[in-house]
């Protein structure tokens, strides 16, 4: 089974598609890139997660050749691109607005590019046909963009972008302006489509939960630098930064300072009146490193009695954030640091075991936690 | 509906008297049998006839109608690629400069930009005729070209053009294939603002305009300072009929248009 796993990334002897080799950009004053480098691989579904104002979108217009990085090169298959223009690249983009062609039909608007290159009207009209049929559209055709709905110009983008087959897609949050309901099926959707037609994808998005859904690799950014770069299981489960385990999900963070208890095994002291905490680290630290210790909520275990556990601590539940399929009881210790647990709700509401104000312990193995050095 | 209040009623009343009563007078009295323009005697449709068999005033109506076509043409195209720039050229030396510079003929006194024209072409040795009223009218109206098209520009979404450069389009068929059919209406405003304003002027043209050739304008304000003939009214209706036809055609199209769009977007929301 081993070869069918999709990781080009580990594979010393892949050649990247893409290279960003030492980028940097500036815009006036602004560092919007510094000193980037990251490879991306041909059939990844590659994604660029950060807040507002990271670069990620930055990244992406440089790809496309709307900005020229101020330093350092950016290869495609090989190639240095800085220089060639946006349309002499074989890299297609959909953009966050669609930027549909209003005084085009939706026939027209997927025809557009094909037109630019070659005159052969048989061929232009198959490969439209071809588009349509992939992203659902036959009946559409004819119509302009603005008679049909939100959804549908969606994926009237996708198809004038996928339709000259370029090497390299570009989206650039592609289901922003969808509501929740649709944009969860036009993630596997998308997902679908890319698989199909083997084409790249890099997706810039905001939204953790869809860069999670759709990537094979996530990068994590943060001020024009890139923090991780690995698959969402890696970036979940094993954040290598504080930044990055706080950004991805929710997270219990301790501060302490850690000291080796033997075989990979640390024992962090986070409070003066409590005992330290046992957890486990494959990434070696010092004695007396300070450091935090990232717990997810799901990991933590609540309970009425003292349990038997690698880690446990008393504390009192001060808040319960109910939210259907699970409850998020917040445990406030007598160091006034809170812990997060998180429970599934197995049982009916009215038969829950805790309430606001009782005494519990909050518990979690030495392997759920990663100990993060400073 | 609401009812209006008395005092709104007359307000509007004497807006609209103050407004359209002179107009009324003048063609009232085109219709006028008497050649004195103050005394009514009778209905006849004899000035209109006259008219038409003026040589002088149709001369002047084609050289007003050459003049107008030619100059606005070219003042569009100068304009839409002067607003074309200073939106979209991004940052240069002195664009600051340039759009001030651009907006500045605006409120420029027609006398001044006439003179300035009048001694610039006998400077150059033009000979004064139709050539030169039409450079001085193109000069003029292309600012006012520019304006209306740039205010497009600058709501136009960029990622239109940027998508068709992704695209593979290149930058000149990006324009041609994108931004200008988007921007078509305030490309045709501009044209019909330039149109009517080369159609209507007196001093630019008066200034730059040599014997060879004279514009209605011209022509009519000569002719009244040898006193108002009936002619002139029966003229004057004219353009006025013309003017109202169009700006009531140009309305009547921009609501169907709205209708239409407005009604798309229902259907396309209800499909969904």
């Amino acid at each position: 089974m081993a070869e069918t796993v999709f990781a080009p990334w580990d594979d010393p002897t892949e050649r990247p598609l893409i290279r960003f080799r030492n980028v940097t950009k500036r815009f006036g004053d602004f560092t919007a890139i510094d000193d980037l480098t990251l490879d991306i691989f041909e059939r990844e579904f590659f994604a660029l997660l950060g807040p507002s104002g990271c670069g990620k979108t930055t990244m992406m217009r440089m790809l496309a050749g709307f900005e020229n990085p101020t330093d350092g090169a950016i290869e495609l298959a090989g190639q240095d691109i800085a220089g060639v223009p946006a349309n002499k690249r074989a890299v297609n983009m959909m953009f966050q607005s669609y930027a549909l062609f209003p005084h085009l039909s939706v026939w027209d608007n997927i025809a557009f590019g094909l037109r630019r290159e070659s005159k052969d009207k048989a061929a232009i009209a198959a490969r439209v046909e071809e588009m349509l049929k992939l992203t659902r559209l036959e009946k559409f055709a004819r119509r302009k963009p603005h008679q049909i709905s939100g959804g549908q110009r969606q994926r009237v983008a996708l198809a004038r972008s996928l339709a000259k087959a370029p090497k390299l897609l570009l989206l650039d949050e592609p289901l922003g302006a969808l509501d929740a309901k649709l944009r969860e099926a036009t993630q596997f959707e998308l997902m679908d489509i890319q698989e199909k037609t083997g084409t790249t994808f890099v997706i810039v998005t905001h939204d953790q939960e869809e860069a999670m859904t759709v990537a094979s690799r996530v990068a994590v950014m943060d001020e024009g630098r890139v923090m991780q770069v690995a698959t969402p299981e890696r970036i979940y489960e094993a954040p290598d930064s504080v930044y990055v385990a706080d950004f991805i999900g929710d997270v219990n963070l301790l501060h302490g300072t850690a000291t080796p208890s033997g075989n990979d095994t640390y024992a962090v002291t986070w409070a003066a009146n409590e005992a330290p905490v046992q957890a486990a680290s494959t990434r070696p630290l010092s004695s007396g490193q300070t450091c935090h210790l990232a717990i997810r909520p799901e990991k933590v275990a609540i309970h009425k009695d003292k349990p038997e556990a690698d880690n446990a601590v008393q504390g009192k539940v001060l808040d319960i954030a109910y939210l259907g399929n699970l409850s998020t009881y917040h445990v406030e210790l007598p160091t006034g640091d809170i812990i997060k647990a998180q429970v599934a709700n197995t049982r009916r509401i009215s038969r829950r075991d805790f309430t606001w104000e009782d005494p519990v312990w909050v518990s979690w193995t030495k392997t759920a936690g990663v100990l993060l050095a400073e | 509906m609401n009812r209006l209040s008395s005092f709104n009623v007359v307000s509007l009343t004497l807006g609209f008297v103050f407004l359209y009563v002179p107009m009324l007078i003048l063609v009232i009295y085109s219709f006028n049998a008497s050649k004195l323009v103050t005394v009514w005697a009778g209905f006849s449709t004899r000035w209109y006839g006259e008219l038409l068999s003026n040589e002088a005033f149709l001369d002047a109506a084609w050289v007003t109608l050459r003049v107008a076509v030619i100059s606005s043409t070219i003042a569009t195209v100068l304009g839409t690629m002067a607003a074309y720039v200073l939106v979209r050229g991004g940052r240069f030396m002195g664009r600051t400069l340039f759009s001030g510079m651009i907006y500045a003929p605006l409120v420029m006194p027609e006398v001044i930009t006439g003179l300035s024209l009048l001694l610039l072409f006998i400077g150059l040795g033009l000979d004064r005729g139709v050539l030169t009223i039409v450079l001085a009218h193109t000069t003029f109206s292309m600012c006012f070209v520019s304006v209306v098209v740039s205010s497009r520009l600058v709501s136009f979404d960029r990622s239109l053009e940027e998508a068709a450069l992704d695209l593979g389009a290149s930058p000149w068929d990006a324009f041609r294939l994108v931004t200008l059919p988007i921007i078509a209406p305030a490309v045709i405003s501009g044209w019909l603002l330039a149109f009517t304003l080369s159609l209507d002027d007196l001093v630019i043209a008066s200034f730059t305009s040599g014997p060879s050739a004279t514009t209605l304008p011209m022509k009519i304000w000569s002719s009244v300072r040898l006193g108002v003939s009936p002619e002139i009214n029966a003229l004057s209706t004219i353009l006025i009929g013309l003017v109202t036809v169009g700006v009531i055609a140009a309305s009547l199209a921009s609501k169907q248009a709205a209708l239409r769009a407005k009604r798309d977007e229902q259907a396309a929301a209800r499909a969904a």
